[in-house]
């Protein structure tokens, strides 16, 4: 467990990044957090899923661009067709909000 | 007592991204080309490995497979039947094939002695999407009875894929099956990706698909030979 790794005595909150590719449902991971972490050190704690877009590279554009539409993989600008992502399957642990011994 | 935040940036899906690692070293490193077929339940992947594997082996290609299910080895049975090596990973209660699973089937088999290794995933097209299980090649299927807009509707399976493969291509008519749409629509998810259209059933199409397994295998070879 990463928590106790960090020698965490208490986590108050877990971050996750979740790219819109990364076929995970918000909903369905908030909604099972509470019975997933119960009689664990994660127990009582909160999780705070952060959402991040598709970014995909265009190279007639030569930058990163963020995707709208999730059923066209084309340059939001140009429409250049992309097969280069960048940013989306994501599904990430970001940080955790811990409490810790005071260092001496 | 202090409260802090601590930073992690660890991927949920670490250990089986690093055991997918692993397993693509050991096939690059014994010269097996690894496909991973996803499609949704009732697909034909079945039917299309085992013809696959029937004109593979006719040929003279040493190629095996990994089939998973939740449960029954039916389609190992079925698989094995063309006289390639088959095994059957049973997941029970998992919806997806991991990393892990393909290396713990592998135990036994000697990989120098294969050139191809097809592994059938679970029926699903959402969660196989995440788990990378050291394919060369991911091929998403899709057939003419499920509508041409299933790609647009996972996208996210459908963009992780490198091949695409439309079966059932001889109940096209029947089904008033929009071959342009289909085309367009993987297009839209997923462009330049190459696209095969087979009956596993009647043949249509499978000459084609076994020719570029060929051609794969050349250019791998070509490649590796060039890097010693």
């Amino acid at each position: 467990m990463v928590s106790s790794d960090y020698g965490a005595l208490k986590v108050h909150e877990v971050r996750l990044r979740v790219g819109a590719l990364a076929g995970v449902a918000k909903d369905a991971l908030l909604f099972c957090y509470d019975i997933a972490t119960a009689d664990t050190t994660l127990a009582g704690s909160k999780l705070v899923v952060n959402e991040v877009p598709v970014i995909l590279y265009c190279s007639v554009c030569r930058e990163e661009k963020e995707l709208t539409d999730l059923q066209r993989f084309r340059c939001p600008v140009c429409d250049t067709p992309s097969g280069d992502i960048r940013q989306g399957r994501d599904l990430e642990i970001e940080s955790i909000l811990i409490d810790e011994y005071a260092s001496t | 007592m202090n409260t802090r935040v601590l930073e992690i940036r660890k991927g949920v899906l670490n250990k089986n991204d690093e055991l997918a690692a692993t397993l693509r070293e050991r096939f690059t490193a014994a010269g097996v080309i690894a496909f991973n077929l996803v499609s949704s339940p009732g697909t034909g992947k079945t039917a299309f490995l085992e013809k696959t594997l029937r004109a593979m082996r006719e040929a003279g290609l040493r190629v095996a497979a990994l089939v998973g299910d939740l449960e029954t080895d039916n389609d190992a049975r079925r698989l094995a039947s063309s006289g390639a090596p088959v095994r059957q990973i049973n997941t029970h209660r998992c919806c997806h094939l991991e990393a892990a699973m393909i290396a713990e089937h592998l135990e036994g088999w000697d990989l120098n002695e294969l050139d191809y290794l097809f592994i059938e995933n679970v029926g699903n097209l959402v969660c196989p999407s995440s788990y990378d299980l050291g394919e060369k090649l991911r091929i998403a299927m899709l057939s003419v009875t499920e509508g041409e807009d299933k790609p647009l509707k996972y996208p996210g399976m459908f963009n992780s894929a490198d091949i695409a493969v439309i079966t059932k291509m001889d109940l096209a008519e029947a089904c008033d099956f929009d071959r342009a749409a289909a085309h367009a629509n993987i297009e839209a998810v997923r462009p330049g990706m190459r696209i095969f259209e087979v009956s596993a059933k009647r043949g249509m199409g499978m000459a084609q698909w076994i020719d570029w397994l060929v051609q794969l295998r050349a250019s791998a070879d070509n490649q590796r030979s060039h890097l010693r």
